[in-house]
């Protein structure tokens, strides 16, 4: 990536339960993100968000009062936002455009918008061939991924309750984590919680809360007469996959097999090299199979993995290191918040959970039902 | 031998043009899945495409065996709608013919009894409208797992 593109600002919108609008968590995401690094909306030139409205780039355009040089509105789910910042990277290397804010909110809690059977689109091949079958969506598919990943490695719901009980952990040092004071999670809370789609319980599952949040992207030579340490995009990949329950034949290796090669591959790392690992854990198994399927170990062998306390703070590869999903906040799309922390591990900025000296850090997406996997790679400007 | 699967689907949204010969088949319980006369491709749902040729015009719809194993499944405990007795077992089977299918599983006292690779076959649910939605059960033809 020859001449360098960073994010120089990071922010949350205010999470948990708000009582907020939409455009006013975005609003706080974007200009707490501008402030972090010390620019205006004068300065952006480039919008990237989703789920404001069907118009969602141009809908927070026109509230802003920007005309940008450069927008995305694509919809994704969970991981767009990993995929925004490949896309935004290109068009600020291209001179399309300068500054690009990526964003977003929801207010699902407050608005109790969440639905269990997902979103009904009756002219789409699903509505005839899999929603008369009365499946959970999302959570339904994640459940068979977990039914066939534990049966065909013989691994159990005790060992991947640890992805949960290490969230907590995280959680309980991050003072914005909607689990912070509320103690530590055991093995026997998670299996012993409500079952909802088996083999996954309620604590399997990713909160529902308000929030949101912004990161701001731009030339790595503007970023470093900036306020912040410039945090580089090293490199960035993707895979999309399917949106049917029946697409994939093999429910237990995600498409993030994929997307982890490539940004690996453009960024000139390995595994090995990450010193910081957020992934997207809607669900315990979203977390495992990410793990395993970006290469941090091999097939098979993610439970028995982090068994020994590898992702909990102290242990070898910090994972979701502000509490995830599962315990710090999941407004609906997680991806933003994967960044934001991701870079403040980078800066240094995290407290009680920081990771000493993190120089490289990983943000892996998924959205939908295993449906699109974006992963980057993000590192200390040297 | 087991009776008729004992719940009540929701709406099943209308055909289109794409997806009749489906639906039209169900109407005499006859399980097809879709493939391309010229590659050989079987595929589900029905598509307007043949993915692995590109054909759009080699698509037929014949009658499958109606049997599968199970790939895989979840026990649902807390319904999507408030009409949905609960719990029950939505699985995908992987089709003698090969295609993948979501479905339910019917047939069994305890959902949580189902095991990966059982074998099913198909029963129907008749719909108001004269079509039928196919779930599955298990396979009385293949001794080895009945319960
Ligand atoms: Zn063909």
């Amino acid at each position: 990536m020859s001449p360098g593109v960073a994010i120089v600002g990071a922010a949350e919108c205010d999470l948990g339960v708000t009582g907020l609008s939409i455009l006013g968590l975005q609003t706080q995401a974007v200009t707490r993100a501008l402030a972090d690094a010390g620019l205006t909306l004068a300065d952006v030139d480039g919008i990237a968000t989703t789920t404001v409205s069907r118009f969602s780039a141009t809908q927070l355009a026109d509230y802003f009062g920007i005309e940008p040089r450069w927008t995305d509105s694509t919809f994704a789910g969970g991981s767009a936002f990993e995929m925004f910042v490949a896309r935004a990277a290109q068009a600020i290397e291209a001179g399309q455009c300068e500054v690009v804010v990526i964003s977003f909110a929801s207010n699902q809690r407050s608005a109790r918008s969440r639905k269990l059977g997902g979103v009904h689109e009756p002219w789409i091949p699903e509505a005839q061939f899999e929603e008369p079958y009365d499946m959970l969506y999302p959570l339904s598919y994640y459940a068979m991924a977990a039914r066939s990943y534990l049966h065909r490695y013989g691994g159990t719901r005790e060992q991947l309750a640890e992805v949960a009980v290490a969230a907590r952990e995280w959680a309980l040092l991050n003072p914005k984590a909607f689990r912070y004071g509320k103690g530590p999670l055991s093995v026997e809370d998670v299996v012993g919680s409500t079952m909802i789609s088996s083999p996954l319980t309620a604590a399997d599952c990713c909160l529902v809360t308000d929030g949101g949040g912004a990161v701001v992207l731009t030339s790595l030579e503007r970023a470093r007469d900036l306020r912040q340490k410039p945090v580089q995009v090293l490199g960035y990949g993707e895979r999309t996959t399917n949106t049917s329950f029946t697409a994939v034949d093999d429910l237990t290796r995600p498409g993030a097999v994929g997307s982890g090669a490539d940004a690996f591959a453009r960024a000139g790392i390995t595994p090995a090299d990450v010193d910081v690992l957020e992934v997207y854990d809607s669900f315990t198994i979203t977390a495992a199979l990410s793990v395993e399927a970006l290469g941090f170990c091999g097939e098979g062998e993610v439970l028995d993995f982090i068994a020994d306390g590898r992702i909990r703070p102290g242990g070898a590869l910090p994972l979701n290191t502000s509490g995830g999903g599962l315990s710090y906040c999941h407004p609906g799309q997680f991806g933003v918040l994967l960044l934001v922390e991701a870079v403040r591990q980078l800066r240094g900025e995290c407290g009680d959970r920081q990771v000493p000296d993190a120089q490289v850090a990983v943000a892996h997406g998924t959205g939908g039902i295993l449906s699109t996997h974006a992963t980057v790679v993000l590192g200390v400007d040297r | 031998m087991t009776a008729e699967p004992m719940w009540v689907p929701g709406e099943v949204p209308p055909a289109d043009e794409v997806s009749t010969p489906y639906w039209e088949a169900t109407r005499a319980h006859r399980l097809t899945v879709q493939e391309c006369t010229a590659c050989g491709h079987r595929q589900h749902p029905p598509r307007a495409v043949c993915t692995r040729c590109s054909s759009t015009e080699s698509l037929t719809q014949p009658e499958t065996a109606g049997t599968g194993r199970v790939d895989s499944f979840t026990v649902i405990h807390r319904a999507p709608r408030a009409d949905v007795a609960v719990p029950y077992a939505v699985a995908r089977v992987r089709l003698t013919a090969g295609p993948i299918v979501l479905t339910r599983l019917d047939g069994r006292d305890d959902p949580e009894a189902w095991t990966i690779g059982d074998p099913v076959v198909v029963v129907w649910t008749d719909l108001p409208d004269g079509r039928a939605l196919p779930s599955f059960r298990p396979d009385p033809a293949d001794p080895t797992k009945e319960s």
